[in-house]
């Protein structure tokens, strides 16, 4: 029985994959579980593994060229069984313009598993679930990809080579996906053909609700709302009227923005301070900018939240992006807890997310998950910009350069060192007196920071 | 409680059940005199007289034919095959005769009589000594098919089949006479026809056997245990009628059915158990049932290549772990 590697979806927004490199050569004996080839997603260079045991027969895509998610790539099969039709219908399927908004069952199933935290081998899921990150946040993430519509809608299955379209399934599995109200088509197969057996429903079922008939997305998202770390709250008729308008003026997200100047003489004392102390004690100002933003959102829950569409999850949590420019693009890794976080934590762990950010080796559950986002431009020289924000969080701050400049105190011109902050706001959930507060908040803690060691 | 070999088991249920009715009597090649060529009957001439115990000649058909006269007018026979590959040479009155009396007669007939014999393969019996007949036997209406695998089940069984009031094929194994097991002195020991019984209770796969694989499959659990692996083992104990509720109730635990028989893979008993599963557990069924049985030859004679051609616990551990998805 022959295994169909397809590209498959090894981040949550990842729509298509470069095949970096092949780390099997056809003809060469693969195992399930074993890495097939380096691919690069819209993130980072993940591995493809292999989804069955044969021999790999047929590479259908060369290095350095890209697949869209759910394109046969590579067969694995027995040493003498006839891939001839595989084959064949890999080309059909490649030149096909679907490929680029895919809609074969296969596509969908690999969408949606990955949206649903698990990205990597199958086999490593369970693993990753008990890692430290918590893992209600993770299945709150992976909706919410859905509520900015990147996941593949799942169609109608069309046919395709090999199995004539239909999803293998034992009866087993057929019955607890029907009494937990999963969607076969979105749950991946580990058995022989890709069959779908009872492990593949309980870990489908215990991976979250992306995979749920019927309620994709935010509905989902709300079946596991009830926790600790953060509380759903229903829009309210002026809440929804406020979204509608809004949005209709502005576009997806009704930005609007908030820039303030903080005074960061004092901030600039206390790094000389600790720096002074010993280079264990350095941080730089951009950590302590970090600590101050995590500090001020633990206390404005109303700005550390999510907005999905139906309603608004305030998390009682602080996991904050940090935006990192990498050579082709961005990327925001994310300090969870941020505000549980010494400074010195902060420090180390943003300079180790930045580098395994540059190195693209960041894996998807390092940077999913944030409830609110900072990006920082002011080594470039910025004095102040604004942020787009990322959905499904409803503010991310902008942090412009640290400038000498003159200003008025106490009747005095004096020359202080000062930084502007701009902050995104998404009006459905953040109103301006709300930002503004927010921005009090942090500017009292950026002026005092001896605040931050309270 | 005592431990006793299955074929001390065998010899205290004939003898209970010849001093328990007098209308039950023995017959069968070797069975007096010779006190049984395989020990079975030892000491039952001496107690109860030549009339009772009787040695006949080399003709099976013969005297299985004088058993079915014998019940048809109220006597008990118990007629012993010195094995079942002789028995083919009777099977016409076990078949036509035995099976059909009571059906035939309008009911007149009882046919209380039990054959009973060695069944399967021993060592190196070679091709025509070598076969386990409960497929075709258990193809019967009319007949009921008992196999016992332990020292209890043997004397239970064998004391039902004699009280019971249609013929009863006994299928029982040379390479079992010589094990022992727990078979209690201070009560009856009556095992029902048509009821199997749990052998080892697990939760990840079921082997549903009987006979002489039963102590196979428990070997299989032992060492399956020791990689963490809990099994089922179904001893069916009975062929026909077969105890669908036991097969089903276990299958529908675990998801997952081994099916272990000595015999041959074509119309074997494990077709008809592999049946009645996808009849009654289909929606249970993570994987598809396997089924282990002898390679579908002639029992070669070579050592080696008897090995290669029977069922044994490698197989069946290989069986289970493919069920489980785990090879």
């Amino acid at each position: 029985m022959a295994t169909k590697v397809v590209m498959e979806a090894l981040s949550p927004t990842m729509e298509e994959g470069r095949l970096v490199k092949w780390l099997k050569n056809e003809g060469d004996q693969v195992k399930n579980g074993e890495t097939l080839a380096e691919v690069e997603t819209d993130k980072a260079i993940m591995e493809l593994v292999a989804r069955g045991d044969g021999v790999l027969r047929k590479r259908l895509l060369p290095e350095n060229e890209t697949a869209p998610v759910g394109q046969l790539i590579a067969v694995i099969a027995a040493a003498d069984e006839n891939i001839d039709a595989l084959v064949a219908g890999a080309g059909g399927a490649a030149a096909a313009p679907a490929a680029a908004s895919p809609a074969p069952a296969d596509v969908v199933a690999n969408a949606s598993e990955s949206a649903g935290a698990s990205s990597v081998p199958r086999t490593a899921a369970p693993a990753q679930g008990e890692a430290s990150t918590p893992p209600q946040e993770k299945t709150v993430t992976a909706p919410t990809a859905s509520a900015g519509g990147q996941r593949p809608v799942p169609s109608a299955p069309a046919p395709e080579a090999g199995n004539g379209g239909r999803t293998r399934s034992s009866p087993l599995a057929r019955r607890l996906a029907s009494e937990s109200g999963l969607d076969l088509q979105a749950v991946q197969g580990s058995g022989p053909g890709g069959r779908i057996i009872k492990r593949d429903v309980e870990a489908a079922v215990a991976a979250g609700p992306v995979a749920r008939a019927g309620s994709p997305g935010q509905a989902g998202a709300g079946a596991r709302a009830a926790g600790q770390d953060s509380r759903d709250v229903p829009l309210t008729q002026i809440r929804k009227t406020i979204a509608r308008r809004l949005s209709e003026s502005i576009g997806p997200i009704p930005t609007f923005y908030l820039t303030a100047e903080l005074d960061m003489e004092r901030v600039a004392e206390m790094r000389a301070a600790m720096a002074g102390l010993g280079d264990e004690f350095k941080v730089s100002f951009n950590d302590i900018v970090l600590k101050a933003v995590a500090t001020a959102l633990a206390q404005h829950p109303e700005v550390n939240a999510h907005w999905l569409g139906d309603k608004i999850r305030y998390f009682n949590r602080v996991h904050l992006g940090m935006a990192v420019a990498i050579e082709d693009g961005l990327i925001t890794p994310v300090i969870f807890d941020a505000d549980r976080k010494r400074m010195s934590e902060i420090s180390r762990e943003a300079r180790e997310l930045a580098k395994r950010a540059r190195d693209r080796k960041l894996k998807p559950d390092e940077y999913t998950g944030s409830t609110f986002s900072v990006s920082n431009l002011g080594m470039f020289g910025i004095d102040q910009f604004t942020a787009i924000i990322n959905p499904p969080e409803v503010g991310i701050l902008a942090i412009g350069a640290l400038e000498d400049k003159p200003v008025v105190v106490d009747g005095q011109l004096v020359h202080r060192k000062r930084m502007r902050v701009t902050m995104s706001c998404d009006h459905r959930v953040v109103d301006g007196a709300l930002g503004a507060r927010f921005l009090q908040t942090l500017r009292r803690l950026i002026e005092n920071p001896l605040m931050l060691v309270y | 409680m005592p431990v006793i070999t299955y074929r001390d088991a065998l010899n205290q249920a004939l003898r209970e059940e010849m001093q328990r009715d007098d209308r039950v009597f023995l017959m069968g090649e070797e069975v007096a005199v010779y006190q049984g060529a395989y020990k079975v009957s030892k000491g039952l001439l001496q107690e109860f007289g030549e009339m009772r115990v009787v040695d006949t000649p080399i003709t099976e058909l013969g005297f299985a034919g004088v058993g079915v006269g014998a019940a048809m007018v109220g006597l008990r026979p118990v007629i012993e095959f010195m094995t079942w590959n002789f028995a083919l040479l009777a099977i016409d009155q076990v078949v036509n005769s035995a099976a059909k009396m009571l059906y035939m007669s309008g009911g007149q007939y009882n046919m209380p009589m039990v054959f009973r014999g060695p069944n399967g393969a021993a060592l190196q019996l070679s091709a025509q000594h070598s076969q386990a007949w409960e497929s075709w036997l258990a193809h019967i209406p009319g007949l009921k098919v008992v196999t016992p695998g332990t020292p209890y089940d043997a004397k239970g069984l064998l004391k039902s089949a004699i009280r019971d009031d249609n013929p009863v094929i006994m299928l029982e194994g040379e390479m079992l006479y010589n094990t022992k097991g727990d078979v209690p002195d201070d009560q009856e020991v009556l095992v029902p026809i048509g009821k199997a019984e749990l052998k080892r209770e697990g939760e990840h796969a079921s082997i549903i056997t009987h006979g002489k694989m039963v102590l196979t499959a428990m070997q299989v659990a032992d060492q399956l245990a020791k990689q963490g692996i809990t099994i089922d083992v179904v001893d069916l104990r009975t062929i026909r009628p077969m105890d669908i509720d036991a097969i089903t109730s276990s299958v529908r635990k675990t998801n997952r059915a081994v099916v272990l028989e000595e015999g041959w893979e074509l119309c074997g008993v494990g077709a008809q158990v592999v049946d009645y599963i996808q009849r009654e557990c289909f929606d249970d069924l993570d994987a598809p049932v396997v089924r282990v049985h002898q390679a579908d030859v002639p029992m070669p004679y070579a050592k080696n290549l008897e090995r290669a051609a029977k069922p044994d616990a490698a197989k069946a551990i290989a069986a289970v772990k493919k069920v489980m998805y785990l090879e």
